[in-house]
């Protein structure tokens, strides 16, 4: 289980207070809410990219003691963002992108998302905004995290590459039991994706 | 108000040992007080088309045909008209990833009121136009979320209130109300006479707004009409797998792969996706001169 209990976070001032979420093996649990209520900011704690003001989080019963770069059990939870164009060093090619976090799965991982050959040897401004996420995607698999937490990833996407994506994401699910986060605005799709879905509410006016 | 007509445009990128041909022998015709949609897979040239309006393509491109707008080819156009005469003046351009293309070190208002100056635009105004809220503003822009950081975007191309604007997913991270605003600020500015081309991954959007809708695939308009007669009645094989791929649709993708865009087939580019092709289809079929236009041998 990856579980958020009592998170209290932000930057200079909290942008979500006391809030708890659980996502259990196998299971793709939706986080809906207007802009700017805390939707990144939960995701990037869950991810212990971020270090919360108070909470804790716990994966499969271990409690984390550290986030950002003191985050042991990091490779444990793989990430997907917004905007691809924000998470891939421009200098590399999309198979060293794909590659950058080890293991030897490129090919394989790339049949999956769908890249071809020619596509792997651009650098992120040498293609498309859908075909640097397919490649993040890629990424983010490489490692067979448990936990995977997707922040808006399709909203770059069209429908059909939004279709395959998902599609390719609850294919890993089920071969390995990894749970989902699915962050989005779309509420029809994450009725249609998610088992159920969580809504953060409009932050406080400051 | 004048017309952009987009004639027979192409845009080639040259890599090491291939040519990307990312867009294809393009028309389209944008008129004042229309709004045009431009829809289609992730990688079929969209973003590259509006490029390459606005004289944004790289070192390694080429571009053929022409983009008139009123008395300027904009594909002619040297880089120093564009940038004192075209852009933010006469064409408003939101990016898509906006947050790559603000600067880093001031903040939004900062960027905002200095265009403002420059186009003689009003700051406060197109702020609130874009659903920005007055404290978002002295945020710099690793302070913003995505959806505020697609507002500074969208509020920065709306200031110098250009006749035409061009906007490549402007709804991306802004939630339902957010988006019904800014396309309701789309329609207001269309009805006052303005273009709006707006490129888009939301078929709700564009199906809201849009005037009509032209698809695009591997680089060429395969379907152009008006916006419901596209997605509720697709004419093109490839349209309707779009339209269907929803998921409030079928939920199913495009069966195969995306096209190489280094090694295009001769005849129709859908053709190994497509249940309905048939030898004819060796042939490229040609975009039909009607209202509702469609390039395909076997229309649904
Ligand atoms: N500088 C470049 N050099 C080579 N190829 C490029 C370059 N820029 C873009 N391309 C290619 O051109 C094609 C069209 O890209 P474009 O960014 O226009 O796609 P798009 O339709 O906007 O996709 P998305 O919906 O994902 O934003 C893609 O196949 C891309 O890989
Ligand atoms: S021309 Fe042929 S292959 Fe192409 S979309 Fe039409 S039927 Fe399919
Ligand atoms: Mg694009």
């Amino acid at each position: 289980m990856l579980t958020g209990l009592g998170i209290t976070a932000g930057y200079d001032a909290p942008v979500i207070t006391d809030v708890s979420l659980t996502v259990r093996p196998g299971q793709t649990v939706g986080l809906a809410g207007p802009s700017g209520s805390g939707k990144s900011t939960l995701a990037r704690v869950l991810a212990l990219l971020h270090k919360p003001f108070a909470g804790t989080v716990e994966i499969d019963g271990e409690t984390v003691t550290g986030f950002r770069f003191q985050a042991r059990q990091r490779t444990r939870i793989g990430v997907l963002f917004q905007q691809p164009r924000l998470s891939v060093d421009p200098r590399f090619t999309l198979r060293q992108a794909i590659a950058e976090p080890g293991g030897d799965r490129v090919g394989e991982l790339a049949d999956l998302v769908m890249l071809t050959d020619d596509l792997l040897g651009r650098r992120p401004h040498e293609v498309s905004d859908g075909q640097l996420q397919r490649a993040c995607l890629a990424r983010a698999l490489a490692l067979k995290p448990r936990y995977l937490i997707c922040d808006e990833m399709t909203t770059m996407l069209d429908a059909s590459t939004t279709a395959a994506l998902v599609g390719v994401i609850q294919a890993y699910q089920r071969e390995s039991g990894a749970g989902v986060l699915a962050i989005s605005h779309d509420t029809t799709l994450l009725t249609r994706w998610a088992d159920e879905t969580v809504r953060l509410s409009a932050p406080l006016p400051r | 108000m004048v017309n952009l007509e987009i004639d027979r445009v192409s845009v080639r990128f040259a890599l090491k040992g291939a040519t990307v041909e990312a867009v294809n022998d393009v028309s389209l015709l944008v008129r004042p007080g229309e709004c045009v949609a431009l829809v289609g897979e992730s990688g079929c040239g969209k973003t590259v088309l509006a490029s390459a309006l606005l004289g944004f393509l790289p070192g390694n491109a080429e571009t053929s045909g022409s983009a008139r707008l009123g008395d300027v080819d904009l594909l002619a156009a040297t880089d120093h008209e564009l940038a004192t005469t075209v852009r933010g003046r006469r064409i408003g351009l939101v990016p898509q990833s906006p947050a790559s293309h603000l600067t880093p070190v001031r903040t939004a208002r900062s960027q905002l009121e200095e265009a403002a100056r420059v186009l003689g635009g009003d700051a406060r105004q197109a702020a609130e136009r874009a659903g920005l809220l007055p404290e978002h503003l002295d945020r710099y822009p690793h302070e913003l979320s995505g959806g505020m950081a697609q507002r500074v975007a969208n509020a920065l191309a709306l200031v110098g209130n250009p006749p035409l604007l061009i906007a490549d997913e402007p709804t991306t991270g802004l939630d339902r109300d957010l988006v019904d605003g800014l396309l309701g600020e789309f329609r207001r500015l269309v009805d006052d006479g303005h273009s709006v081309l707006l490129i888009t991954h939301d078929l709700a959007a564009a199906h809201k707004v849009a005037d009509r809708i032209a698809v695009m695939y591997a680089g060429r308009i395969v379907e152009v009409g008006p916006a419901h007669e596209v997605l509720d009645g697709a004419k093109h094989p490839y349209s309707r797998g779009l339209a269907n791929a929803l998921p409030e649709r079928d939920f199913l993708p495009v069966p195969g792969q995306p096209p190489l865009l280094t090694d295009l087939p001769a005849g129709c580019a859908f053709a190994p996706r497509c249940a309905q092709a048939t030898a004819i289809c060796e042939d490229r079929p040609v975009l039909t001169d009607d209202p509702h236009a469609v390039a395909c041998h076997r229309p649904c």
